[in-house]
């Protein structure tokens, strides 16, 4: 089992260096991401069975590379089969996309050596089983991803994306190096040898809050998501896909496999500290989102709405496990796995559409798209099931993860500590209200892209993409509805994982009748994605049948009412920025200090009168440009020492060396 | 060891640091040359004295290296370098003689407690002789910090080598070949130093640091 995993992985590091052979010749693009296809989708097959089908003996490997006392630890027990599953799913489906689209790229040596190896990387991240091939692998992962995220380097933008994107992420992995600096220290890097190991209560807090910067400045955590919404839209679409479907997952990875497993048992307040930051993140991820007007940067801001939501599963999952329940445990920390899934699923799907969507027209501001539906009707179906699958609406698979996470939260009165059974209520209330946004953020993107008149001359004469890209994306919205109307399935193939992890597992649920699912008793809740998918399907078809017979079935085109005024431009459609005022004008004003600035010709001026809005993102006023401004300050005046005299030099030198001896003498 | 040898040691090595705090406080580059020339003497003195008490021949040879090079050779040369270049022979103190007497004399006690402290199982004499060689080494770090003018920088860094040597023979079992190519890297760096002293006064008519300072167009 793993070594086929540890072989396909080696395929991809093969790969690589072909790459830069490859990226000369006419049709490489399609050799090498041809190879990434198989090679991942040996890697999802491997895991998937291993996940299916769970051996006796967790399956482990040593290699003798890295720290030579040392040697590289791997294994492959049920979590890192899941989340293989998830990232080679993701890496399948943008291999295929970037069979089609990868073919239109100007400079495919700076995206195809890099590429194989950003898979290979986060492949390895997951089956590392000791801190430094974790640590390694990890970096090399932000790496790679960096070269992807700088390779359109010729606009300043994706430059200063790729600047702070580094800086965070050694950030991250410092927080991380240090959190196994001190689990380490008692036991060794072996994670078996730290998993015997027993930390104090204060060293196993310090280890939490560490790896809770680290892994969360990976995954997107307010405040420490600056990076996020810079860097993702920036690289090419498909790794776009990868960085927010896949890479956020391997850093929920990190912090799963570092809290759950390495850590011993929780005590009540990690759970507050992961909750407080989980559900602000996920309603200030979608208020981000809705702001926006670049359709890239509305998805990866939804990511980190939807990493809040993954955070709020996994504290709600500490918290009832710290309080011993842990078969509500199993229910938080299923429901947040099986968004882990989904979320790569449609995140993947919904940035494939936007590729699709900048492949055809080159535009990614929504306020020049308009009516694609005509034009791309294909990738217009899938980019609406996307959209409505992360709206998390019946029958899709975002709805069935938030529902259960939202049943756990329902559960939360039987906790006996007072301080999480007042903060669980307010986290359950913040999550309602970014679902409600998420579901108006997408409604946003979708009727201000595809639907109405286009708003350029680029959107009106957009044309279908090619059929790789459509094949990868009409499979992801495929799995979604699939994962929505048979989640049983999924919830049982989660059950080793939760096991593992906290102990207990969800009720089955495969034999249940009529592909029901019911988390925790018949007489509670429970939920059919199948009966809600026929329902629906049964309705609508009615529906449009009797329509159409009784009335006319011809086409006819008319006219928009047009308010009386004649001749309508484009312009004048409800635009992006009017659809989210009212949520700018309620909650902008405090959390974004919005100002709307409106400025009136004098009379007799010709010039049109204009309305600005400023936006200020708060978080990096108030955080990142104080700590920038330090820094420049600190540099500013070091600086000076590059230009001293020499006897000036020899002083400085004299007095460390006088210092030193004090430090001696005294 | 009998006292007697051990004293006049003991007097060797304190009569090196007088001599460093001789230079500390001489404006005038010729009596600067003559005091180092009667530094590089007393080194040899004590570095011939060691050889004596340790019944070490090889020393003998350093000690005649010191008293040819450096007594001899190199103050002579000096002499006739700033004779020929024309140098202006003031020599400008950055900080007070008073000040920079003051702080010798610090430095004087912090080497004396450093060693003290951090060498209680060593034989007596090679203590003294390594904090005497301290004290030296930083005094002569102390001139070439408190001197604007080239030469007395150069001065001031062979002196500090001298500190070497003395705490090199003071102990026991220095290698010849060790001392040999300590003479011949001083022999070089005084030849390099030469070279450079040329350059500058042909380009700014002075070795006064100040000069190269403002070429470069920085602020000091």
């Amino acid at each position: 089992m793993i070594a086929v995993a540890l072989w396909s992985v080696a395929a991809l590091l093969a790969l690589a260096p072909a790459g830069v052979v490859l990226s000369t010749r006419p049709r490489g693009s399609i050799i090498l991401y041809g190879g990434c296809l198989i090679a991942t989708s040996t890697l999802c097959v491997t895991a998937l069975s291993d996940l299916l089908y769970v051996p006796q003996l967790t399956p482990s490997a040593t290699l003798p590379i890295g720290l030579p006392w040392l040697g590289a630890h791997f294994r492959l027990d049920a979590l890192s089969a899941f989340f293989l599953v998830v990232i080679n799913l993701g890496g399948v489906a943008a291999s295929l996309f970037a069979l089609g689209y990868g073919q239109h790229e100007d400079s495919p040596g700076r995206v195809l050596p890099f590429y194989p190896a950003y898979l290979a990387a986060m492949n390895i991240v997951v089956l590392a089983n000791d801190a430094f091939s974790f640590l390694v692998a990890w970096e090399f992962m932000s790496l790679t991803s960096w070269a992807l995220v700088v390779s359109h380097h010729r606009e300043a933008e994706n430059i200063r994306a790729g600047y702070v994107y580094l800086l965070m992420a050694s950030f991250g992995t410092l927080a991380l190096l240090l959190a196994f600096g001190l689990l380490a220290s008692g036991a060794g890097y072996d994670f078996d040898a730290i998993r015997a190991s027993h930390p104090s209560a204060a060293v196993a807090g310090m280890v939490l809050i560490l790896a809770l910067l680290g892994a969360g400045s990976k995954a997107g955590l307010v405040p420490l998501h600056a990076w996020l919404p810079l860097a993702h839209p920036a690289a090419p679409s498909h790794v776009s896909g990868l960085m927010s479907g896949v890479m956020t997952k391997v850093a929920v990875y990190g912090f799963v496999r570092i809290v759950f497993d390495l850590l011993p048992e929780p005590v009540w307040w990690w759970s507050m500290v992961v909750l407080l930051v989980g559900g602000p993140t996920a309603t200030l991820g979608v208020l981000y989102a809705l702001m926006q007007r670049d359709i890239k940067r509305v998805l990866a801001y939804s990511t980190i709405e939807n990493i809040g939501i993954i955070f709020t599963g996994l504290g709600l999952a500490l918290a009832f496990k710290a309080e011993g329940l842990d078969w509500v445990a199993a229910l938080a920390f299923t429901a947040a796995m099986l968004h882990v899934f989904n979320h790569a699923l449609f995140k993947s799907l919904l940035f494939f559409g936007a590729g699709a969507v900048l492949g055809a027209t080159g535009e990614r501001d929504m306020e020049k798209l308009g009516g694609l539906i005509h034009r791309m009707p294909k990738t217009a179906f899938a980019m609406l099931i996307g959209c409505v699958a992360i709206s998390a609406l019946p029958p899709f698979n975002g709805f069935v993860s938030e529902w259960l996470t939202f049943q756990a939260i329902l559960l939360s009165p039987q906790l006996p500590s007072w301080g999480l059974k007042l903060v669980i209520p307010a986290v359950g209330g913040l999550l309602a209200l970014a679902a409600a946004f998420a579901a108006a953020c997408f409604v946003k993107l979708y009727g201000i892209s595809f639907l109405g008149r286009p708003r350029s001359d680029v959107a009106a004469s957009a044309h279908e993409t090619d059929r790789f890209s459509l094949t990868a994306m009409l499979v992801l919205a495929a799995f979604c509805l699939i994962a929505g109307i048979l989640p049983g399935l999924f919830i049982d193939a989660l059950a080793p994982v939760s096991k593992d992890m906290v102990g207990n597992i969800m009720p089955h649920q495969v034999g249940l009748q009529w592909l029901t699912i019911v988390p925790i008793a018949e007489s509670r809740s429970s939920y059919n994605g199948l009966l809600v998918f026929v329902f629906a399907a049964l309705c609508g078809t009615a529906a449009a049948s009797a329509i159409h017979r009784l009335a006319s079935d011809r086409l006819r085109r008319a006219p928009a009412w047009d308010c009386g005024y004649p001749d309508p431009n484009p312009a004048i459609q409800y635009s992006a920025s009017s659809f989210s005022q009212p949520i700018r004008r309620v909650f902008g004003s405090v959390i974004f200090a919005a100002r709307e600035i409106g400025e009136m010709p004098p009379p007799s001026s010709p010039r049109p009168a204009r309305l600005r809005v400023e936006l200020h993102d708060l978080i990096w006023d108030a955080l990142y440009a104080p700590i920038a401004m330090v820094v420049g300050f600190a540099t500013d005046r070091i600086n000076i020492l590059q230009f001293l005299t020499i006897r000036r030099y020899l002083t400085l030198v004299f007095v460390a060396l006088i210092l030193l001896l004090l430090v001696v003498a005294l | 060891m009998s006292s007697l040898q051990f004293d006049i040691a003991h007097l060797l090595a304190g009569s090196l640091v007088l001599a460093s705090f001789m230079m500390l406080y001489q404006d005038r580059l010729y009596a600067l040359l003559n005091v180092y020339a009667l530094h590089a003497g007393v080194l040899a003195l004590s570095v011939a004295w060691q050889a004596y008490v340790q019944q070490a021949p090889h020393l003998y040879v350093t000690a005649l290296i010191a008293l040819v090079f450096k007594a001899i050779i190199i103050p002579v040369a000096l002499h006739r370098i700033i004779k020929r270049l024309g140098i202006h022979r003031e020599i400008e103190n950055v900080i007070g003689i008073g000040l920079t007497m003051m702080a010798g004399i610090g430095l004087v006690a912090l080497s004396m407690v450093v060693m003290l402290r951090v060498t209680p199982g060593a034989d007596a004499l090679a203590r003294e002789d390594l904090a005497f060689a301290l004290s030296v080494v930083l005094l002569g770090l102390l001139i070439m910090v408190t001197r604007r003018n080239a030469v007395s920088q150069v001065v001031g860094f062979m002196s500090l080598e001298n500190g070497l040597v003395l705490a090199a023979t003071g102990a026991k079992g220095m290698p010849l070949v060790v001392e040999i190519s300590v003479a011949f890297s001083v022999l070089i760096a005084f030849i390099v130093i030469g070279i450079f002293l040329f350059r500058i006064r042909e380009r700014f008519d002075s070795v006064d640091m100040q000069a190269l300072d403002r070429f470069r167009g920085e602020r000091r």
